[in-house]
């Protein structure tokens, strides 16, 4: 016992619970799924096989990845904006900004997806207004098409891309730009050449957040895609509570797991994970 | 530096984006308010007739109760495993303590609907589907990471001399945790139960999977009302989850506060 202790820190002790509770909960069924992946309904690859000759499977997957990518393009543009903007101004303003922030972060997503189900609708308040005042004869078609499941998704995904971009700008030293702009440097030449690229560790992570999260999203595609825009997720949970095929739904997850690990990792190259989520909290 | 053109500009783009990110939620109020029994905007007169279903509806009433306790034991266990664990890690720190930091963040970035498979997958074989335990153990694992992030934080600014202090003037482990530590970590405590609380209360991918009839909570009676798209108590129950919001914002907000001039002083 003694022997013991003098290897092992006492404060394993109390790490102990929950480490237990995530590898026997967590991490053990997850394996399980990745298992499963090569063995059911037969042991080999068949079914990543199928991502090679299903048409309807390389169909969502195109789908998914291609609004994936629209909305992160989206979000860390315009959370860039809202991040720069927030460094660049008074105390004041800016606590007022990240209130307005962090009041969007916390609002349920059902709330969020549910608000723009009553927007965008054919009969929504959107479609009205803008026939009230005369710029559309018909109705335009917002939902139940990949516009809709865009709107909730980029709406969704901003506060995400905002966080990581902050503790980014802040770091960064205003002397800098200060010099650049004395050594005769124009406003724009400063943002394009020293300001943005400064930046770029904050970009890559912002950008790379919100690309996982969107890779897994669930709600809003449900909702505002309504049953128009099959993604990945959508397809899984399909597959598992109505068709209960777990061989082709343990393919995809593990194919997504993959891919976020691997972004992951690359994330953590250009930052510290922990600031990324500490963000937040602080 | 002069504030240049484009800067004024950006900063009128900012404001405008943050406005679009909360005002939407909004068009809650207005359609809860409304006379009719189908969802629609109220013209002219207002009515609390929906609010009034939702508080006296059993089935409304039993979802409040149930993602109340699930939501109140998920943050309690949550921040208390979590809790233990940050200070442990924060004792240990060494190569291999941030990896199992960084392993224990999983939960919090992995695709939920990867964790929801995870979770049907093993709660069929320990039964624990469509039951409370498997809600709650669920919830607790997925919240755990936020309180670990919350109370580290904490950890990072508490001068680890006064535990030593303390054990040289004779406390024990456990007093030294109790009347040291603690008290000093307070506002990341604080913190990640109340993040704990709102991941729970808000829960809706991996209970889609995991709860059927018996257990059936606001966000999946809510989720099940999106889907209908006729009843308008969804909209009185939005306006409801948008007040708890805000009311959780405040507490949040006067505790980081309180936080923040503490560590000032």
């Amino acid at each position: 016992m003694h022997a013991l202790r003098k290897h092992i820190h006492p404060g394993w002790l109390i790490i102990a619970p929950l480490l237990v509770l995530v590898i026997a909960l967590y991490l053990g069924p997850i394996l399980n799924i990745l298992w499963l992946s090569v063995t059911d309904p037969e042991p080999g690859f068949g079914n990543y096989a199928k991502l090679g000759e299903s048409d309807a499977l390389i169909r969502i997957l195109w789908t998914t990845v291609r609004i994936c990518i629209i909305t992160t393009l989206f979000s860390v543009t315009l959370g860039y904006s809202i991040a720069y903007a927030m460094v660049h101004c008074h105390q004041r303003q800016k606590n007022y900004m990240l209130t307005l922030l962090l009041v969007s972060f916390w609002i349920s997503i059902l709330v969020r997806t549910f608000s723009w189900l009553m927007l965008l609708g054919r009969n929504g308040l959107v479609n009205v207004a803008l026939e009230d005042i005369g710029l559309i004869a018909e109705p335009i078609a917002f939902m139940r098409n990949e516009l809709g499941v865009l709107i909730g998704m980029i709406h969704y995904m901003i506060p995400y891309a905002v966080l990581p971009l902050l503790v980014s700008m802040q770091s960064i030293d205003q002397r800098v730009m200060n010099a650049s702009r004395n050594l005769g440097a124009t406003g724009a030449q400063t943002f394009w050449r020293i300001y943005l690229p400064l930046t770029t560790p904050g970009v890559v992570a912002s950008t790379l957040l919100v690309f996982i999260l969107s890779l897994g999203f669930y709600v809003t595609p449900a909702v505002l895609g309504g049953g128009k825009v099959l993604m990945v997720a959508e397809y899984i949970s399909v597959q598992l509570l109505v068709t209960l095929k777990w061989g082709t739904a343990a393919m995809l997850a593990a194919c997504m797991l993959f891919g976020v690990l691997a972004m992951l990792w690359i994330m953590s190259r250009f930052m510290k994970l922990s600031t990324v989520f500490g963000g937040a909290a602080r | 530096m002069k504030i240049g053109l484009f800067s004024q500009f950006n900063r009128v783009g900012a404001w405008v984006l943050l406005l679009f990110l909360v005002t939407p939620a909004l068009i809650a109020i207005p359609v809860s308010l409304t006379p009719k029994r189908f969802l629609s905007m109220p013209q002219g007169e207002l009515s609390l007739r929906h609010f009034q279903k939702l508080f006296t509806s059993e089935e409304w009433l039993s979802s409040f109760f149930q993602s109340g306790v699930i939501a109140v034991s998920t943050s309690v266990l949550a921040t208390a495993l979590g809790t233990i664990c940050a200070i442990g890690l924060w004792r240990v720190s060494s190569r291999y303590s941030e990896l199992v930091r960084a392993f224990l963040l999983l939960p919090l970035i992995i695709p939920q609907i990867i964790s929801a498979m995870a979770f049907y997958r093993l709660w069929i074989p320990l039964g624990l589907l469509d039951s409370y335990a498997g809600l709650i153990l669920a919830h607790t694992i997925l919240a755990a990471p936020m309180v670990l992030i919350t109370v580290s934080a904490s950890l990072a600014t508490f001068d680890p001399k006064l535990e030593q202090a303390s054990k040289n003037l004779g406390a024990s482990n456990w007093t030294t945790m109790r009347r040291v530590i603690l008290p000093s970590i307070k506002p990341g405590v604080f913190a990640g139960a109340i993040f704990a609380f709102i991941l729970s209360w808000d829960e809706i991918v991996v209970t889609l999977f995991i709860s059927k009839f018996n257990v059936y909570t606001l966000p999946r009676r809510m989720w099940n009302g999106i889907r209908e798209n006729t009843d308008p108590t969804v909209a009185a129950a939005a306006v409801v989850l948008i007040a708890i919001t805000f009311i959780s914002f405040m507490l949040f907000a006067i505790l980081s506060r309180r936080n923040a001039s503490n560590s000032a002083s």
